[in-house]
C-alpha cells in the first residue's frame, strides 16, 4: 500500500510568508511537495469560509502564513486572521474534523528555512491524523 | 435592530435529518448585521452541513439563498417556484422570517436556524447589548433614555433594589445596575427632579401579557 501524501493548502501573505516560500526555493531547501501555495495580498484576506471550503474540497490540512505580529503590512491583517483560524477550529470540531488540521504561523520574508519546517511540520501532523472523512474519498478517487 | 445567535450545530442537524435536499434561507436584515443570519453565515452553515452529512454517508444538497429581508412576502415570494424542488427550508432569519415563510408557504415546511435573543445595537464591533424590550409603553422620556425594563433584570421601576453594587447588578458583573447608570445621567443632564415625580403603576397589558398585539395604520391600508 502506497503512504499516505496528504494536500495542504498553504495561504501565504504576499509580503512575507509567500516571499520566504521563494527563498526557500532560492536557497534550495528541500520540503515536502504536499503544500500548495495561495498567495494572499495578506492573511487579513483569509475568511472563515475559504480555510472551511478547502476542507470541503478535499484538503487534509490547510495554514496560513502570515507576516510577524506588529508588522503587518495592513498593521493588523495577521491579528485578524489569527482569530479566523481560531473560530474555523470550532467550526472544525463541531463536525468532526481535528482542529488541529488548520494553523495560523507568523514569519518574515526573510525566514525561508523556517518556511520549509513549517510545511515539514504540517506535513507530519497531516500524515499522522490521517486523511479527514472527506479526503478519504479524494484520495480513493485518485487511485 | 433584532439580534440572534445561531442553534447549536447538533440541534440543526437533528431537525433536518430526514430531509435529502434543503433550501438555506438567509436574510439581508438585522441578522446580517449580527453575523448569525446573512449570506456569508449561510455559505458556512451550508459547508458545516454538508460535511457533516458527509461524515455520516447521508450527503445533502443545499440551495442557498438571501433576500433582501425574510418577514416580508414580496421579498420571498420570488422563491416560490424552487421551494417546489426543496424538501424543507432551514431559515436563518429570526423567529420573524421563520413564521413568515410558513404562514406564506403552507405547503412546505420552514424550521429555524437561529435562536432570536432581543433588540438591541452593537455597543462595539460585533458585541450587541439588549435595549428595547418590546413592552409597548416607553419609559424613555423620564430616565434620560435609558431603559429599565430592557435592562433591568426586576424590571424595576422606581430605582435600585438591593442587588446593585458599585454600580454593578448581582446578576451578572458583567451588567451594570441601570439605575446606577439612569441615576448618574440624570444627574449630568440636571434632571434627578424626574425621578421625584410621582408615577402610576405601569400599564403592563401594553407588553406581551395581553396577548398577541395588532397594530394597523387604517389611512394606509389598501
Amino acid at each position: 500500500m502506497t503512504e499516505f501524501e496528504p494536500k495542504i493548502i498553504a495561504f501565504c501573505c504576499n509580503y512575507c510568508a509567500f516571499a520566504a516560500a521563494d527563498l526557500a526555493g532560492a536557497m534550495r531547501l528541500q520540503y515536502p511537495h504536499n503544500v500548495r501555495i495561495v498567495k494572499l495580498p495578506c492573511t487579513g484576506k483569509v475568511d472563515a469560509l475559504l480555510l472551511m471550503k478547502a476542507f470541503e474540497d478535499g484538503a487534509d490540512a490547510v495554514f496560513v502564513a502570515g507576516c510577524l505580529e506588529g508588522q503587518c503590512h495592513y498593521l493588523e491583517g495577521n491579528l485578524r486572521a489569527r482569530k479566523r483560524v481560531t473560530y474555523v477550529k470550532r467550526l472544525l470540531e463541531e463536525v468532526g474534523i481535528e482542529g488541529d488540521r488548520v494553523e495560523i504561523f507568523n514569519l518574515s520574508s526573510a525566514m525561508g528555512g523556517r518556511f520549509a519546517e513549517i510545511v515539514e511540520e504540517m506535513t507530519k501532523k497531516a500524515k499522522d491524523l490521517g486523511p479527514t472523512y472527506i479526503s478519504k474519498k479524494f484520495h480513493t478517487e485518485a487511485k | 435592530m433584532i439580534v440572534a445567535d445561531r442553534k447549536p450545530l447538533d440541534e440543526i442537524l437533528e431537525s433536518i435529518k430526514d430531509y435529502k435536499k434543503i433550501m438555506l434561507m438567509a436574510c439581508g436584515g438585522c441578522v446580517t448585521i449580527c453575523f448569525s443570519g446573512g449570506t456569508k453565515a449561510a455559505e458556512l452553515l451550508a459547508s458545516q452541513i454538508k460535511m457533516a452529512r458527509e461524515k455520516d454517508g447521508d450527503p445533502i444538497e443545499i440551495i442557498e439563498c438571501t433576500p433582501e429581508r425574510q418577514c416580508e412576502f414580496e421579498f420571498i415570494d420570488v422563491y416560490k417556484d424552487k421551494l417546489k424542488d426543496v424538501e424543507a427550508v432551514l431559515s436563518i432569519a429570526c423567529g420573524v422570517g421563520v413564521q413568515t415563510m410558513n404562514e406564506h408557504f403552507e405547503d412546505s415546511i420552514t424550521l429555524p436556524g437561529l435562536n432570536t435573543k432581543f433588540m438591541g445595537y452593537p455597543v462595539e464591533h460585533a458585541l450587541w447589548e439588549e435595549r428595547c424590550a418590546g413592552c409597548g409603553d416607553c419609559e424613555l422620556q423620564w430616565t434620560g433614555g435609558i431603559c429599565p425594563i430592557a435592562r433591568c433584570a426586576k424590571k424595576l421601576l422606581n430605582g435600585p433594589c438591593g442587588g446593585s453594587s458599585n454600580g454593578v447588578c448581582e446578576v451578572d458583573k458583567d451588567i451594570s445596575c441601570v439605575w446606577q447608570v439612569i441615576y448618574d445621567r440624570l444627574v449630568k443632564l440636571d434632571k434627578l427632579d424626574n425621578l421625584t415625580v410621582v408615577r402610576e403603576p405601569k400599564d403592563w397589558r401594553t407588553s406581551t401579557s395581553a396577548g398577541q398585539r395588532k397594530i394597523k395604520f387604517e389611512e394606509a391600508m389598501l
